[in-house]
């Protein structure tokens, strides 16, 4: 417990050590936001965005966005690069347990997350009219799931990959795959069937349904 | 005196790849043991394996009584390692380093002292990337060490650190063993091995050749000591009734005796009592490394 208290506290400051993730998680989802939240601006109609507005379809999307960012590329390429370059070796030799190095990144995930998160609601507050979540902890919950599944993903791709050039370029490889299709890019309307029925089997969408649902008063 | 660590029969293949063929010794309690081998001749693979970081494909090992793989809770915190390829996050800092793995241990040195012994305490607040390659290394013994273990294993500690800072890690080991704690030494540094090692084993070829003490080593398999000079006299055939002279070598004006045990006595007194009296009359003693060469062969490095 002492030693995951540790390896916690350490990990974050190892986290807001790197400018350049930091820049990353905070800055990618934003970027998304702006660019589709503006083009696709447009009010509540039927069939279209679920029925809601552009804006309030797109923002808990965005949420579940960002747990896959971390899940898909941040994560893998950071624990491929802890075994590459010998750190995973240190740790084992020292008997550091595997609860506390996994532990660790999880609790790191979710802060990243969460800062995400809260950037994107406060900057999408700020821009258009946002309704507030229908459900508050049914959305809490579906965040914390979100995080967890994406987090599980990357400990895979992480295992699986064998350097973190190989975990970027995969992972950048899902995580954009997965945004065009799984309905946080462009509306699934527009999408031709086939690729909709390949997007519904992503993690993202039913991450992406799961936060929207309880945020929108559906389900 | 009780074992600490016991390896019978180790095997240890990657793939097609050969790394360890049939190792066997034991260390006891207190000692500086030595692994001493060429390149590739299976020593840290062996090291690995007994820090349960590799399974073994075969053969019986123990440290402290448990199985390394299997029983590796039961080790934790009993055990120091510090490893020939390992690294740290890139920006954690050396007291963090420090204070994370003592706190794997209940009985963990204090940090700040461990930091001065190894001279890093002006490194407390600097980010692993920043350490030069001898800081790590030393860094990494730092931390081999934190948990006070029982047994060390140290693989090619030496590696990257200055003069200065070897011998300075030499005499800190030797205290680390004072103070309770069995070392096992890989090395491919001979004076290191020689200096330090209680006794070592010779590994070539995935497997143990010889086992003893350096100056065991030394006896058996290099004897031989040479006695050297300079002398204007053309006939020195006189040397081939010296006692333990056993052959004579002259080129031009330098003389070299070869022989075993009180040579350079015998030589000394004989060119004395022929009043030759050499003012750079030496002697050179086999050394660790020549026992290497002749096991080794082909000279490794």
């Amino acid at each position: 417990m002492k030693v995951l208290r540790k390896m916690s506290l350490l990990e974050l400051k190892l986290f807001a050590r790197e400018p350049v993730t930091v820049l990353f998680t905070l800055a990618l989802p934003l970027l998304v936001l702006y660019v589709l939240g503006g083009v696709f601006n447009q009010p509540a109609e039927p069939g279209v965005f679920r029925g809601v507005s552009g804006p309030n379809y797109y923002l808990p999307a965005y949420i579940g966005l960002v747990a896959a960012s971390i899940g898909l590329i941040a994560l893998p390429v950071h624990i491929a690069g802890y075994r590459e370059r010998g750190v995973l070796r240190r740790y084992r030799a020292s008997a550091v347990p595997s609860i506390s190095i996994f532990g660790a990144q999880v609790l790191v995930a979710f802060v990243a997350a969460s800062l995400s998160a809260l950037v994107l609601i406060g900057a999408a507050t700020a821009s258009w009219d946002i309704s507030a979540p229908r459900s508050l902890p049914g959305v809490l919950g579906a965040f914390v799931i979100s995080v967890l599944c994406f987090a599980a993903i990357g400990f895979l791709l992480g295992a699986v990959l064998p350097s973190p050039r190989a975990a970027q370029g995969v992972g950048v490889l899902l995580w954009f795959v997965m945004f065009m299709i799984s309905g946080s890019g462009p509306p699934p309307e527009v999408l031709p069937g086939s690729l909709n029925a390949v997007g519904n089997a992503t993690p993202l969408k039913h991450v992406i349904v799961l936060i929207q649902d309880p945020w929108l008063g559906f389900g | 005196m009780d074992t600490v660590v016991s390896v019978a029969g180790l095997r240890k293949r990657y793939g097609s790849v050969v790394a360890v063929a049939d190792v066997s010794f034991e260390v006891a309690e207190g000692e500086i043991f030595g692994l001493l081998g060429p390149n590739g001749a299976g020593k840290t693979t062996t090291v690995e394996c007994l820090q349960g970081l590799r399974r073994p494909d075969g053969g019986r090992l123990r440290v402290l009584g448990l199985d390394p793989h299997a029983q590796a809770g039961q080790l934790r915190g009993r055990v120091g390692g510090q490893l020939q390829e390992s690294a740290l996050p890139d920006r954690m800092r050396v007291w963090e380093a420090v204070d994370l793995f003592a706190s794997l241990s209940p009985r963990a040195v204090d940090p700040d002292a461990l930091l001065a012994e190894w001279g890093l305490t002006d490194k407390r607040t600097a980010a692993f990337a920043s350490l030069s390659g001898g800081q790590r290394q030393r860094l990494f013994i730092a931390l081999a060490l934190v948990n006070r273990p029982d047994v060390v294993f140290l693989d090619e500690m030496t590696t990257g650190l200055d003069p200065a800072a070897r011998r300075a890690s030499w005499s800190l080991i030797e205290a680390v063993r004072d103070r309770g704690t069995t070392v096992v030494l890989v090395s491919h540094f001979m004076d290191e091995a020689e200096r330090l090692c209680d006794r070592l084993a010779v590994i070539n070829d995935h497997r143990v050749v010889a086992l003893d003490t350096p100056q065991g080593l030394i006896a058996r398999y290099a004897p031989e000591v040479q006695v050297m000079f300079h002398t204007d006299q053309a006939d020195l055939s006189w040397l081939s009734s010296v006692p333990y002279v056993e052959s004579f070598d002259v080129r031009g004006t330098t003389a070299t005796v070869t022989g075993r045990g009180a040579v350079l006595a015998h030589v000394g007194a004989a060119l004395v009592a022929r009043g030759l009296e050499p003012d750079d009359l030496r002697v050179r003693r086999p050394t660790l490394e020549d026992v290497f060469m002749r096991i080794v062969g082909r000279g490794g490095e």
